[in-house]
């Protein structure tokens, strides 16, 4: 049997998400009880997009380029078809019948599994963390609730287990440390093309760039995040954490209640609903740590809460906490950092 | 535009999760339910389109008996119609779900379909294009931009739509009917006016009875809330008295330049 993963690229190769999503599906893979089932990769575009000894760094047995034609744009409706036919002809000479389909847990990867879902009659889980085999067709998995605060475990039984892999399901150490022990040497992997046949309504649905370039995008991958939640108080106090993010070259993030009271613009929200981020430090200021704000940073290496409330649930989650009011300490902050420089 | 917003009603975890006794369910008997932000923010998007362009915003929800209470909340918003798919409670999978809505609106002529892009407690990503593909419309999630474009005729003709990737945004052309699933941040939804929770009290809401859930691919074992590290936060002080440790501290974090 073959573990069928969908990996997106991007100029520098396979994208970091679906580096993730190879490695829980190689674990899938190596989990059936008879035989080590093989993990084939296949992506949209040209054979040379993904280079052969990125495939083995990341275990792959066999890759795959679906190939549309003239058709190079993002279409979820199309990608979908690819895999179903690659799934239902099989990937390639010397390769077991598909097992499972896997996907990051991205808007692309969950939009095409979803379709690939719709199109098969099959059930899909989204956001598990790791999947293994129990039995034929029988996928034991974990999977996110609540953007990551719950998990559940749950059986799935089909004759094809789609499953997309939650963005921080493994950590960036485990992907890198990956390849080390697979197979050896670093062969370059064979890579095959397929020519999906495609029904009228699957090219309806097309993606075109647009050249509009969104601010904050940097929230997802600032070094450090100062973020301000009610405890602010009005739009007029976010100015002097600006300032502070400003001085540590980080980013300004903020909670929901912020956005929903149009102190702050959605984009900088940090939480199930808004950007999860992952910085080095996390200055959390007069935020009281609800479960759908904490889904967006428990990526952060080191939590510290400033806080009035020392009972606030952000206090116990944070690493170190500062009790008392952010109207007091950041301006002293500032100041101490300041005078730091000169 | 005729448009139909589906919604989910979820309770409202505040500051912790709390797994009922049997691991199966999260404890609600202290909490309030509210409707998924995403899906709020789906029925604001709606009701301005209509305000734009004429027509009316249906909202229909899948769930037990109270989840007219979130219908009502959507109604004193702007919507003008409600549809109860009533359920026993028991929560139902992604594949019933999507079939027992694709029922209900088949016959009922919507130009459009809008759906919260993922709902806040189960995170199943897959309802709005599990209903597209059963009617056979195009469906484009992850929306964050949304505008209804009207035909030489002046009657809605496709959606323009729009979402991040990668740091900008990409741009979907799709002709209507369609079904699309949003995201918060597509607009800051009004609260609700006086006289729309009046109207909204005294609504009639279309209830349909379903049956008990049909079996489902993927089976729920166990829920658990995630291990804490378990280390209580080292408090640095009070005040301001406090930035001298903290300059230390983020000095020894690295991140000081």
């Amino acid at each position: 049997m073959t573990v069928l993963c969908l990996v997106e690229t991007d100029a520098d190769g396979i994208r970091e998400p679906s580096l993730r999503a190879l490695s829980v599906a190689r674990a899938l893979a190596g989990s059936a009880k008879e035989e080590a089932e093989d993990l084939a990769a296949a992506w949209v575009g040209v054979e040379a997009v993904v280079e052969g000894g990125s495939l083995a760094l990341a275990g792959v047995d066999r890759g795959c380029a679906i190939d549309f034609g003239a058709a190079a744009a993002y279409a979820p409706a199309a990608w979908a078809r690819g895999l179903a036919g690659l799934a239902a002809a099989g990937v390639g000479e010397g390769l077991g019948p598909v097992s499972a389909v896997v996907a990051a847990a991205t808007d692309r990867g969950n939009e095409v599994l979803a379709h690939l879902g719709a199109i098969t009659g099959l059930p899909m889980a989204a956001n598990c963390v790791s999947a293994g085999w129990i039995g034929p067709g029988r996928c034991q998995l974990v999977r996110q609730r609540w953007a990551g605060s719950l998990l559940e475990d749950a059986v799935l039984d089909a004759t094809v287990a789609l499953l997309t892999v939650a963005a921080d399901a493994v950590s960036s150490e485990q992907v890198a440390a990956a390849g080390v022990g697979v197979g050896g040497a670093l062969a370059d992997v064979p890579v095959s093309r397929y020519q999906p046949a495609l029904t009228g309504g699957d090219l309806l649905v097309q993606a075109a760039q647009s050249a509009d370039r969104r601010a904050g995008a940097s929230l997802a991958t600032a070094r450090v995040v100062v973020g301000g939640g009610r405890g602010v108080g009005g739009p007029d106090g976010f100015t002097m954490l600006e300032e502070l993010a400003d001085l540590l070259g980080g980013a300004l993030g903020v909670s929901r209640v912020v956005t929903s009271q149009g102190w702050r613009p959605h984009r900088q929200q940090v939480g199930q609903t808004g950007t999860k981020i992952s910085p080095e430090l996390y200055l959390a200021c007069g935020i009281s740590g609800a479960i759908q704000h904490m889904a967006g940073c428990q990526g952060a290496k080191t939590i510290v809460a400033i806080n009035t409330d020392p009972d606030a649930p952000m206090v116990a989650k944070a690493d170190y906490a500062v009790i008392g009011d952010l109207h007091q300490v950041i301006p002293a902050l500032i100041e101490a950092l300041r005078r730091r420089r000169t | 535009v005729e448009i139909c917003v589906c919604v989910k009603r979820v309770p409202m975890v505040g500051g912790a999760i709390v797994v009922t006794p049997d691991g199966l369910d999260v404890e609600t008997t202290m909490a309030g339910f509210t409707v998924s932000p995403h899906e709020e923010c789906g029925v604001e998007e709606a009701v301005r389109i209509t305000e734009r362009l004429g027509g009316s915003v249906t909202v229909l929800t899948l769930g037990p008996s109270q989840a007219a209470d979130q219908l009502r909340d959507m109604l004193a918003l702007g919507a003008s119609r409600a549809i109860l798919l009533q359920t026993d409670g028991a929560e139902w999978g992604a594949v019933a779900t999507a079939a027992a809505i694709a029922d209900t609106v088949r016959e009922r002529r919507f130009d459009l379909l809008v759906f919260g892009n993922e709902a806040a407690d189960t995170g199943g990503y897959q309802v709005p294009v599990r209903v597209a593909h059963m009617l056979g419309l195009p469906c484009v999630t992850g929306i964050k931009r949304l505008e209804v474009v009207a035909g030489a005729d002046g009657s809605p003709d496709r959606i323009v739509a729009g979402r991040e990737y990668a740091g900008a945004e990409e741009t979907f052309d799709v002709p209507l009917p369609a079904v699309v699933g949003v995201k918060e941040g597509i607009n800051l939804p009004r609260y609700p006016s006086l006289p729309g929770r009046l109207r909204a009290k005294r609504a009639t809401i279309e209830t349909v009875e379903l049956g008990s859930q049909p079996p489902d691919g993927m089976v729920k074992q166990r829920l658990l809330v995630p291990a804490a590290s378990g280390a209580r936060s080292e408090l640095l002080g009070s005040g301001a008295d406090a930035v001298p440790a903290l300059v230390r501290l983020l000095d020894d974090l690295g991140v000081l330049r």
